[in-house]
Formats: structure tokens, C-alpha cells, sequence
């Protein structure tokens, strides 16, 4: 999307949210599905149109996990870490994908074709471990099958 | 010949083992045989290890197969079971399977049987029969009816849903509203979740019932951002209720309005605390409030809300429509009607067990559960999400109601069971529990934010034997700061994991029974 196009459609959302009462979290939303990320540029046209200052958009960006201040790799790997999932072998499983991956977790791969971060619970708790690659839930993981899954991406690029 | 109908369910659980991919299959499969086909996408019935259950509606009544990978669908069809034909994964008729049948579903008895997004459907089986109740009744005899059945919260606190109502109805105020906290980030609990993507109607029907109670004619359904799938689900029913006049200006022609949006949170744990929750729902970051005031006085956008959890208002329907007493005879002591348990981790028959209080947690892991998956002993089991005690071998006999529960120093939260086999190492779970809160914490009281982390120091240190006997009475000192000392339950429940994993398995820090003792 042209530099152009994504800023006339940030002033759609800011327009649409700004009057709303707590709007701000469903616009950060908006703004963050639009551009893959809430850039700088970004968080001072929020700012303006919520009437707020730069540090308080600032503050809530940077409170929540699920908003980037940085950009994402192209695929955004989660592999939930939290109880239900480790019962059944998370932390093995979080260990290979960073291996396959090639990068640690909370960072992305050299090539940026990969992003790797901790989910804290996908609510498939009765089917571990679980991961989610980009919009895709997958459960009942073993190393094998994340390879597959891992492999099945490749394959369509 | 007539079609036949199957379901395939729309579940995450399903979708994550590819159950989309068999209904794909299954449609094309039965165009290139001349088959003629009904499918129907419905929720899940709640027995996750047999996902995709693919269910076919015979004379006899539903046939369950499962799990159905997208190999096994020729072979599927080739043993005839579009008439319910024998085959491997053949399960019997559903309602006849052990694990549903001996349930008790009342809150979960549409879930998996109706397709979620059908109105009609929603109301041949029963659905919006207690809004229909309620909307001959004044908001009194609502408000008494819903305290009458004795109904708890089902978020984890078990408050009374009846004196919140009761407060917001006789609280004056030109806005008032009723708020779902959705935001089901516990380990181990994915009821909330089933909720919203397998019988939203339900959701819709108490909000409603609550909104008409207390006088309310805006809400808010406010849903983790993990739960694409539920958020999605949740609107399109919105919608549909709006369209047909369950919900808008004049609902059901009573001419009190009631308008419904979904909010989606941000990836904070916290912000499942219900003050947590309105600083999200109103724009700023998720930091708990001080109590007093209490958000049934002033909640949302500073007027008097009723919050409750999914379950809670899910449960309303059914109260509404058979009456405060049919609910309460569910039960034991203070703890009336049903919980739907959620049975996760390490277990062989992982999924949602609808019962009674008053069962005991071995049912629930033999009698449901099978044992564990991997057929190892079970060690562990965290009862009530991450804040929630593990429960050792000894107390599985304890009834799981709310007073026995507290009276161990357990918790049953909202209904999460997560299962360890012998493999588990508490000391890692203990620590796990501290940095869990650390990363978690809204930093606003001192024992959460700073606590948290010297938790994860102390228990390092008592695994690595240095200075251990002093650093266990370190630990329990400060799990003592946090319990009474914190703003909320993070960092006032973050301690329940932390001291049983230390009193039950003290082998795991390196303690022998007698420096327990000295500790």
C-alpha cells in the first residue's frame, strides 16, 4: 500500500473512532491491522485526533502485548507457554521452533520471514500444545507436525 | 433422495485439528458421489480428543465419528455412514456416550447440538424463552428471581449476580450499563470461549434479561484478542439479533432498548479484573482501580454497571425461563446450580464436563478424564487457572464447591483443571507462577509489580541450594506481603500456586519433609 493510500486510510479509522467513547483501543486495533505495526508517525495522528498527548498513546501501545511498536516478520509464529500447554510438552516444543525458526523468542528471523512470541493461552487448553501461525490455530502439536505446518507456508510463497 | 445432514463443528478446538478441511472434503466428496448433503457448522460438544467429531442425523438419532482427519472421509463414506454406518471411529449415538451422558448440561445444553447462528434453531431449543419470562415481569421480580436461584459469579470471585443487580437497579442514574467480561485468559478454561463461538444467542439472552433488570440500554462485551474466532461469531449474531428485533431501540416490541458491541482487548492478563477491564473498555491502559467505588455505583465511563462473566449471564436464560428453584436444585450448600468444568493438560479425555457442585476432582480426572494422555501417574492438578492452588492426590476427594474449596486454601475459579503427570517439576511451575505475574502485573501496588520478581529470584535460589533454608522462609514471607497486601488478585492469588506446589511437593525445591517443618 502507497505511503499515500495507508495515511488516508488511518485518518478513516481515527475518524470513525475518535469520537467514540473508549475509542482509542478499537482504533489501535484498526490502525494495527491496516499497517502491520503503530509506527511513530502513526502514534502522533492518533494522538491528535483523541485530543491526547503522544505519551499517553504512547503509554497505552506499549501496555498491551498484543500491539507492535516494531514491525513483524512476514508470518508471526505464537506457541502458547502458558500451564495447560507446558503439561503436554510446550517448552520442547517452543525450543524446536526457535531452532526451525531461527530465531529466539520476541524477535524475528535475519531473513524477516519469521517472528516467534509467547502466547499466554489460546483457550485450546484440552487439545495441547498449540500455536498460532498468523490467523491459523494449530493444536494437539508435536516437532513433526510444527515442521509440517512450518512447511506448508513455504510451500505457497 | 432427502439430504442428509452433518455437522462439522466451527469450534477454534476444531478448526485448530482441521476441521475445515473436512468439511471441504466431505462437500466435495459427496458432489462427485451424487450424495446429497445438509452440513451444518455447529459448535462443539465438548469432548476435544474425538475433534472433529463429525455427527450424521439418522432416524435412530445423531451418529457420532470421530476424530475425523481429511484422509478418513472417503473411507467414511464408502462404510455408508451418511446412514450411520459401522466404521473405526464410529462412536455410537452422541447423546449416548458416556462422557455426555452422565453430564448434568443446563447452562452447555444447546452447545454442539444447534447451529450457532441460527435463531430458529436457538429457539426450538428453548432459547429466548427467559427473556420472554422476563418481559411480563418487572425489574424487581427479575432481580429477585436471578438471587433466589443463588446463582455465583462464574468468572472466579463467586459473588452473588443477584446483589450486583440489585445495586445497579437501585442506583439512579441517566446511563447505566451491563458489561460481559469475556477476557477468559486462564489456563486451562475455554467455556467463555465455547460461549461465544457455539451458542452466542445465550450471551445476548442474559445481557439482555440484566439489561432490562437493572435499567441499562447500552453493553459491552469485552473479549481477549487471542479469540478471533469468538469476536467474529459473537458479531455476526449481533447482528442477527438485531435484526430481528432481540436487541436495538425496541426489544421485542417492549420499548426498552438495548444496544450491544464487542470490544476486543489487547493481549493483557489483567485486564480480566473487572476494574482492569473498564480502564481498557474506556481507552487508557489496563490498570486495576481502587475499591471503593464499586462499578455497580460507578463502572463504566463512571455510572453503575452490572459486570458479570460469560457463564454467569449464560446461566440467566434458563433461570428466567424454569424458575429460581429448578437452578437451585442443583448443587451443594452455597453452591447452587451447575459449573461447567474444563478439563486440560496432561489428560486423556480432555474437554467440558458440565456437573453439580459437589463432585469430586478423581471423577472428574478418572471417571471423565480417563487418567493422563501420556499414562503416566498424575502428580498435579492446578485447579481455577494460574492463580488457582495444584491440588495434591490427597484432597482429590475434597467436593468441588466454592466453601470446600476456600476452606483448603484452593480456589475454583472459573472451572479450569489442568493436569500434570510426574514429569512436572513444581519448583519450574512455582517459578513459572511468579514471572507468569511479573510479566502480567499492572504495576500499580507494590507487592504484585516488585513481588512477582523477587518470587522468581527467591525460587531460583532455593533450586540452586543457595542459602535454601532461609530463602523458603523468605519465599513464604513474601507470598504472605502479596496475599494480603495486594490491590487485586494477581498478585493477591499468584501465591495460592507458589506455597502448594512448596507445601505439597517440597522434594521438588530440594527440601526433605522436615525442613518443611522448620520452615
Amino acid at each position: 500500500m502507497a505511503l499515500s493510500d495507508s495515511t488516508t486510510a488511518l485518518g478513516a479509522v481515527l475518524a470513525k473512532w475518535a469520537q467514540e467513547p473508549g475509542g482509542l483501543l478499537p482504533a489501535l486495533h484498526e490502525a494495527q491491522e491496516l499497517l502491520g505495526w503503530i509506527p511513530p508517525d502513526a502514534v502522533a495522528e492518533i494522538a491528535t485526533a483523541f485530543n491526547l498527548s503522544r505519551a499517553e498513546v504512547h503509554g497505552v501501545i506499549t501496555y498491551y502485548h498484543h500491539f507492535r511498536s516494531q514491525p513483524a516478520g512476514r508470518h508471526v509464529v505464537q506457541v502458547c507457554r502458558a500451564e495447560a500447554c507446558q503439561a503436554m510438552g510446550a517448552d520442547a516444543l517452543l525450543a524446536h521452533a526457535e531452532r526451525r525458526l531461527g530465531c529466539e523468542v520476541h524477535a524475528s528471523s535475519a531473513d524477516g520471514r519469521y517472528t516467534l512470541e509467547p502466547a499466554f493461552c489460546l483457550g485450546l487448553c484440552a487439545s495441547s500444545p498449540s500455536v498460532r501461525v498468523g490467523g491459523r490455530l494449530h493444536a494437539r502439536l508435536t516437532p513433526e507436525k510444527f515442521d509440517r505446518v512450518i512447511a506448508a507456508l513455504e510451500g505457497v510463497q | 433422495m432427502n439430504a442428509v445432514t452433518v455437522y462439522v463443528p466451527r469450534d477454534s478446538a476444531s478448526l485448530a485439528v482441521d476441521a475445515d478441511a473436512v468439511a471441504d472434503l466431505l462437500m466435495a466428496e459427496c458432489a462427485r458421489r451424487g450424495l446429497a448433503l445438509n452440513l451444518v457448522r455447529n459448535g462443539s460438544r465438548g469432548m476435544f480428543w474425538l475433534e472433529p467429531l463429525v455427527e450424521v442425523a439418522t432416524p435412530q438419532g445423531r451418529v457420532a465419528y470421530g476424530p475425523v482427519a481429511p484422509e478418513d472421509v472417503a473411507g467414511l463414506l464408502d462404510a455408508g455412514f451418511l446412514s450411520g454406518g459401522e466404521h473405526p471411529l464410529r462412536q455410537g449415538l452422541t447423546e449416548q456416550i458416556p462422557y455426555l451422558a452422565r453430564q448434568e448440561r443446563l447452562t452447555f445444553a444447546r452447545m454442539g447440538v444447534t447451529d450457532p447462528l441460527s435463531l430458529a434453531d436457538y429457539q426450538a431449543h428453548e432459547g429466548y424463552a427467559g427473556l420472554r419470562r422476563a418481559l411480563v415481569l418487572d425489574g424487581d421480580a427479575i432481580v429477585s428471581e436471578v438471587l433466589q436461584s443463588g446463582l455465583r459469579g462464574r468468572g472466579g470471585a463467586a459473588f452473588p449476580a443477584g446483589i450486583k443487580w440489585k445495586t445497579v437497579r437501585g442506583t439512579q442514574a441517566a446511563q447505566k450499563y451491563v458489561v460481559c467480561n469475556a477476557d477468559e485468559g486462564d489456563s486451562g478454561t475455554y467455556s467463555d470461549r465455547m460461549t461465544l463461538e457455539g451458542d452466542p444467542f445465550m450471551l445476548i439472552e442474559g445481557m439482555t434479561i440484566a439489561a432490562l433488570a437493572v435499567g441499562a440500554t447500552r453493553g459491552y462485551v469485552y473479549v481477549r484478542s487471542e479469540y478471533p474466532h469468538a469476536v467474529a461469531t459473537l458479531r455476526e449474531a449481533i447482528r442477527v439479533a438485531t435484526a430481528a428485533g432481540f436487541l436495538g431501540d425496541d426489544v421485542c416490541g417492549s420499548g426498552q432498548a438495548f444496544h450491544l458491541d464487542v470490544r476486543m482487548g489487547a493481549g493483557s492478563y489483567v485486564c480480566g479484573e473487572e476494574t482492569a477491564m473498564l480502564e481498557s473498555l474506556e481507552g487508557r491502559r489496563g490498570i486495576v482501580r481502587a475499591k471503593p467505588p464499586l462499578p455497580a455505583l460507578q463502572g463504566l465511563f463512571g455510572q453503575p454497571t452490572v459486570i458479570n462473566n460469560v457463564i454467569t449471564f449464560a446461566s440467566v436464560p434458563l433461570i428466567l425461563a424454569r424458575g429460581a428453584a429448578f437452578y437451585k436444585g442443583y448443587g451443594v450448600g452455597r453452591s447452587c446450580g451447575t459449573l461447567p468444568f474444563q478439563l486440560a493438560g496432561n489428560i486423556k479425555q480432555g474437554g467440558l464436563v458440565e456437573k453439580a457442585f459437589g463432585l469430586t476432582l478423581r471423577e472428574l480426572l478418572h471417571d471423565f478424564g480417563g487418567g493422563s494422555a501420556s499414562g503416566r501417574p498424575i502428580k498435579a492438578v492446578q485447579v481455577g487457572g494460574p492463580l488457582g492452588a495444584y491440588v495434591p492426590a490427597s484432597k482429590w476427594d475434597v467436593p468441588l464447591d466454592y466453601e470446600a474449596y476456600a476452606a483448603m486454601g484452593a480456589a475454583l475459579g472459573h472451572g479450569g483443571i489442568v493436569v500434570h503427570d510426574d514429569t512436572a517439576d513444581m519448583a519450574k511451575l512455582a517459578r513459572y507462577s511468579m514471572e507468569f505475574c511479573a510479566i502480567e502485573s499492572c504495576g500499580k501496588c507494590t507487592p504484585c509489580r516488585i513481588g512477582s520478581t523477587r518470587g522468581v529470584e527467591v525460587i531460583d535460589k532455593i533450586v540452586r541450594n543457595q542459602n535454601r533454608p532461609q530463602q523458603v522462609k523468605l519465599l513464604r514471607d513474601l507470598c504472605d506481603t502479596m496475599l494480603h497486601g495486594s490491590l487485586c488478585a494477581m498478585g493477591g492469588m499468584t501465591p495460592f500456586p507458589v506455597l502448594s506446589a512448596l507445601d505439597h511437593y517440597p522434594q521438588d525445591f530440594g527440601l526433605a519433609a522436615p525442613d518443611r517443618k522448620a520452615a
